[in-house]
């Protein structure tokens, strides 16, 4: 327990901050149009779309430089929206909630959601429902930032199912292809087991806390019941899982890549997969009352990070790989945020770089599928540094930033990371340890077989580099996929310091822990490894192989498997258990009771004979009714 | 002392009676007077002012909260009487426009050239080919809309018995106006008037066994009497129930429903939706201010007797419905059945609590009338419907030749599923929000095991709603559906739908405004 947690009170917004739900508002009301227009907009609707998530951002940068000129106690702000509905016990209200996290969220998200709409400009230039596509990105926008923006979990939770609708119409947005129309349907009920975790929780609170604010919530939660509050944790922590693909929810992230490529850069690698490291930051006071909880996170974390590496190095599609990559970076949040107070800022900062490398990269595999008709198989690219210059050097700059190369974005937050994992524990330290250097050597191993080695294009692929409009969003994020670490490396600790519970010491920027070393030492050696491996000759098959690590990699670590024997059959046996019961007991108590009605009405019927004198017969035999029931009233 | 002609009437209390009586009136004049070729246009004229009119006057009363009881203690002006009134010239506005379509059939309206004509005679033909009319149909509705205002809110027998009767004769002639089947719809004029002679008989002798226990036809001196001189005397108890018997004949209450299937289908169908909502609405409001205002201190004897006809006008309407083969004699059952529902209420007899909000209580007479809005617009809407589908130029009514239909005419499918599932109280639709209020209403007045008598039978009840979903929707057309289509009707008929659909799905999404209004509207003066 943790007793230096801080609860801070938001002010009251005043001037511009009373404007932030436009934040959210104009790209809804944007994709709204955008659905409903038809096909005037088919012409200028992408470009609407667009700006509608640049005057987000806008808006964005200006409260956050207003924040940066507060002090430490005004920079939380509670933007007063409406009364959603009350009861004599909870009112529910739909407030927002401007403060540090948040707002660096949204300049993520709006950040790095308008440079996915420009590239997607390009790249969807060809497809005939683009200004549908728009429509529903910026219905995505809108619904996370109300996810983030929200001051409660009710809120948050409206947020959580839109970014879940969003995710499910943008994955399956190739609809007449089988394969996307299934994984849509996978992400979708998969979502659900995590919502239905999300739903308890607020339920618990509602019961225990009597509100769903935050504020309130971080508040009162030390006067729980400890096992109340561990079981909190875990059904928030179950949420989150379903959202951010931790083990064991994480089997519909890599089927997820059949949505087009921006969708996979902006919801499956940048935004809303780290949703759920945002919720389990958000309740941080939760997992401060509760040890337990939170070292099942780190766990968690642990478990996903070398889940996802794993699954890295043995996939072939360049798509599935990065997937895999995002699990693996995600779960080195959630061990971050399983770690307390002191990982908190470092999961939210390497969830920042990691938006920008991830979302760097995605949108370079974009660009080299772009070049090669769509293929996705890295076994049929090779030698591509010469023919797409602008994307290999991108590209190469967010590889940079994920391995950890010194200097880079990621050198310093999942540098972080690691030494507070041996904070916490020798294994944790030498997990995560283990998983950056199996993040080195998967990622060397597709700059390899993607950009160096031979040639294996097939026949009638001719490589070029991406139109310009594509490439300088590339450009943008590989910038900041090198620099932004340098840049927050300093501040974000205390920056957040309010919203984490955390006081950091100082940082320093250059100056190389032991560990560091260790870690660099590690990375080197996965690097040289892929190097090695795949130098000279890549086959343009899959080579087989009877080695059983590589082929449960191939094979998803046998997710699906997992979920079809724990779920899905038992689920089918239920249900057909189910079914013959209704047929048998619950048919045959209904059918035998229509018997009973039909013959009945069947039966009364006769008495409507459509002479009027036995009608005047009936209503007289009513009055005896009448005069019976009254008579045995006064007895009674 | 009685006065027979009382001077200071307070016409401001009184207008919207008045003009709705003097619009009747100048109906009649008009028959007399003007040519008639431009007599139906002039008749519709005069009528939709009237009543426009006296919604605006009623609107002006409640606004003003100008409760009171006037001309000389006969009629109470409250919020009951006003909600009633406003919602009575509602419907009274959409039967009229459902009365005078004439695109559905070839120019015609769906009432005789000439209802002195013997049916099949050389004079009936005769008149057909001079394409007569009988736009005496606008002066009898008025009436009867005049009539069933006054019934609720008489606040004494005698006006009661008076204004049942200023209703009920109007009402006799319309049902055996109808166009086609003419023998059935006289045969039906004349058994609602043979019964309705027997109800009203029977209300008589109550009123005047009441007159003798109390002294008075007066409804508050009524229950002052009652409080006085106590309430077990065996003449107050016969003479309540006469006077119950004749108001539940007109809420067509088991045993006293007799008339409804056979009125319903002979009726025309305008007049039949008319009837389905105007009477029941006017009947319970007399009901229950009769029994709340003026037999209130004998709840004892009335609650079981009314939870014990529930029970029954429920279980015989929902089980005769399920093999019913004619939709409009379906639908009277279903009428029936509703009567059951609403009675469930009465029997309740609580009043709101002081936090009416939403979900907090209502109180009987609250939820009844928001009930009643609900369901009367779902019947309109359902009758107007079934005015559309048409088979050789009349009504095809049978279920049989509905199979199929909305598939082939999916927007007067979907419609119907609205109304049928508003009336099966359905969520999302009025009716749910409804039933809801009513069952919580005799929850909170003790009456639990009514409350699952009631879910029980809407569950019946609900089954052959979806019958008729699925005979639409789910049965291959065969011979009986041979030639039926369903016309394209005139605005007329189209703005009572649209109406009825829009404040169907308003009252069922966004009841607040109204279940507010008549919670707001649910005391009775003198109780």
């Amino acid at each position: 327990m943790y007793l230096l947690e801080t609860v801070v009170n938001p002010v009251a917004a005043t001037g511009l901050f009373q404007w932030a739900w436009l934040m959210i508002a104009i790209p809804l009301v944007v994709s709204g149009l955008l659905m409903v227009s038809g096909k005037i907009a088919d012409a200028w609707g992408h470009l609407l779309a667009t700006l509608a998530v640049i005057a987000s951002f806008v808006i964005g940068l200006v409260l956050f430089l207003d924040l940066l000129g507060r002090t430490e106690a005004d920079r939380a702000v509670r933007v007063s929206m409406w009364e959603l509905f009350s009861t004599p016990t909870f009112t529910f209200r739909t407030d927002l909630l401007v403060d540090q996290l948040s707002i660096l969220f949204v300049l993520l998200i709006t950040g790095v959601g308008a440079l996915i709409h420009v590239y997607s400009i390009g790249y969807m230039a060809h497809d005939e429902r683009r200004r549908r596509f728009f429509a529903y990105l910026n219905l995505f926008i809108a619904a996370m930032l109300t996810l983030v923006l929200a001051d409660n979990y009710l809120l948050l939770f409206f947020g959580w199912e839109g970014v879940g609708l969003a995710s499910y119409l943008l994955i399956g947005f190739w609809q007449h292809r089988k394969s996307a129309a299934v994984a849509a349907k996978k992400a979708f009920v998969v979502n659900r087991v995590g919502d239905m975790g999300m739903a308890m929780a607020m339920f618990i609170m509602l019961t225990q806390l009597g509100t769903v604010n935050f504020a309130e919530v971080n508040e009162r939660v030390s006067g729980m019941s400890s096992g109340m509050v561990t079981l909190l944790g875990l059904l928030i922590l179950v949420g989150a899982c379903g959202k951010s693909a931790q083990v064991p929810l994480q089997s519909w992230l890599l089927d997820a890549m059949e949505g087009p490529t921006p969708v996979s850069a902006l919801i499956h690698a940048a935004t809303m997969v780290t949703a759920g490291v945002y919720l389990v930051v958000r309740s941080h006071a939760v997992y401060a009352q509760t040890p337990t909880a939170a070292l099942v996170v780190a766990i968690v974390g642990t478990v996903t990070l070398l889940f996802g590496a794993w699954i890295g190095t043995s996939k072939d599609d360049i798509k599935k790989v990065l997937a895999g990559s995002t699990m693996s970076q995600i779960g080195y949040m959630m061990l971050a945020a399983g770690l307390g107070p002191i990982g908190t800022a470092f999961a939210i900062f390497h969830l920042i770089t990691h938006g920008f490398f991830k979302a760097n990269m995605f949108l370079g595999a974009g660009s080299v599928m772009h070049g090669m008709d769509d293929d996705v198989d890295m076994r049929h690219y090779g030698a591509l540094a010469k023919a797409m210059p602008i994307t290999f050097a991108t590209f190469a700059m967010g590889y940079l930033a994920i391995i950890g190369f010194p200097g880079t974005a990621g050198f310093f937050s999942k540098d972080h990371i690691i030494e507070a994992a041996f904070d916490k524990g020798l294994w944790f330290g030498l997990l995560a340890l283990l998983g950056a250097g199996v993040t080195a050597y998967y990622m060397t191993r597709l700059m390899m077989m993607t950009f160096f080695s031979n040639k294996r294009w097939r026949e009638g692929v001719h490589p070029h580099e991406s139109p310009l409009v594509m490439t300088i969003p590339l450009m943008v994020l590989a910038v900041m996929s090198i620099i932004a670490g340098a840049l927050m490396n300093n501040w974000i600790g205390g920056w957040l310091a309010t919203s984490t519970g955390f006081h950091p010491h100082e940082m320093s920027l250059f100056k190389v822990t032991p560990i560091g070393w260790l870690t660099m030492a590690v990375v080197a050696v996965g690097v040289v490894i892929g190097w090695w491996l795949h130098k000279s000759d890549v086959s343009d098959t899959v080579p087989a192989t009877r080695n059983p690590l590589v082929i449960a990699g191939r094979n998803d670590l046998y997710g699906d498997a997992f979920n079809e024997a724990v779920f899905m059959r038992p689920g089918q046996g239920l249900v057909s258990g189910l079914d013959s019961f209704d047929r048998t007991v619950v048919d045959g108590a209904v059918m035998g009771s229509a018997g009973v009605f039909g013959g009945l009405s069947t039966g009364l019927r006769r008495l409507q004979n459509g002479y009027a004198r036995s009608y005047a017969l009936t209503m007289v035999a009513g009055v005896l009714l009448v005069a019976v029931v009254l008579y045995l009233g006064r007895l009674a | 002392m009685l006065t027979l002609l009382e001077t200071n009437l307070d016409w401001g209390a009184l207008a919207p009676l008045i003009v709705v009586f003097v619009g009747a009136c100048l109906g009649v004049v008009v028959e007399g007077v003007l040519r008639r070729s431009i007599r139906d246009e002039a008749q519709l004229i005069i009528a939709g002012l009237t009543l426009v009119l006296a919604f605006g006057f009623t609107v002006q009363l409640w606004r003003g909260r100008e409760f009171g009881v006037e001309a000389g203690g006969s009629v109470s002006v409250d919020g009951p009487a006003l909600f009633t009134w406003g919602a009575l010239i509602i419907f009274t506005i959409l039967a009229l426009l459902l009365a005078s379509e004439r695109k559905l059939n070839q120019g015609q309206t769906d009432f005789v050239p000439m209802a002195a004509s013997v049916p099949g005679s050389p004079l009936e033909a005769r008149a057909t080919a001079l394409r007569l009319e009988h736009t005496e149909v606008y002066p009898l509705v008025l009436f009867a809309t005049f009539g069933m205002m006054l019934f609720a809110a008489s606040n004494d027998l005698i006006t009661m018995f008076v204004a049942l009767e200023i209703f009920s004769l109007p009402l006799y002639l319309l049902c055996g106006l109808a166009r086609r089947r003419r023998l059935l719809s006289q045969e039906a004029a004349l058994k609602y008037f043979l019964l309705g002679s027997l109800s009203s008989a029977f209300f008589l002798y109550g009123a005047a066994l009441v007159y003798g226990y109390t002294g008075s036809f007066e409804l508050n001196r009524v229950d002052a009497m009652i409080g006085s001189a106590g309430a077990s005397s065996l003449l107050l108890a016969a003479g309540m129930g006469l006077v119950g018997v004749g108001l539940l004949f007109k809420v067509g209450v088991v045993p006293f429903h007799s008339w409804t299937p056979d009125v319903y289908m002979g009726s025309p169908t305008p007049i039949t939706a008319f009837m389905a909502i105007a009477t029941k609405m006017a009947a319970v409001a007399a009901l229950m201010r009769v029994f709340y205002v003026g037999f209130g201190s004998m709840e004892w004897d009335w609650q079981p007797l009314f939870a014990v006809l529930a029970v029954l006008t429920m279980l015989v309407g929902s089980v005769i419905a399920l093999t019913q083969s004619d939709i409009k004699r379906l639908f009277a059952y279903s009428a029936i059945a509703h009567a059951g529902f609403l009675l469930v209420a009465v029997a309740g007899a609580v009043t709101p609590t002081s936090s009416s909000a939403f979900g907090a209580l209502t109180g009987s007479v609250g939820s009844i009338q928001f009930y009643l809005a609900a369901y009367g617009l779902a019947t309109m809407g359902a009758f107007a419907l079934v005015t559309m589908v048409r088979k050789a130029g009349g009504e095809s009514t049978s279920l049989a030749s509905w199979s199929g239909i909305g598939r082939r005419h999916p927007v007067f499918g979907a419609l119907m599923v609205l109304f049928l599932l508003s009336f099966a109280g359905i969520p999302l639709t009025g009716g749910f929000i409804g039933k809801l209020l009513v069952f919580l209403a005799a929850w909170a007045g003790g009456y639990g095991w009514l409350v699952l008598v009631a879910v029980l039978m809407s569950l019946v009840a609900a089954f052959f709603y979806l019958r008729v979903i699925v005979v639409m929707f789910f049965r291959e057309p065969n011979e009986h559906s041979e030639g039926v289509t369903v016309e394209k009707p005139s605005w007329m008929t189209w703005t009572v739908i649209v109406v009825a659909a829009v404040g169907t799905l308003v009252l069922g999404l966004w009841s607040g405004p109204l279940a507010e209004l008549a919670i707001r509207a649910s005391a009775f003066l003198g109780s």
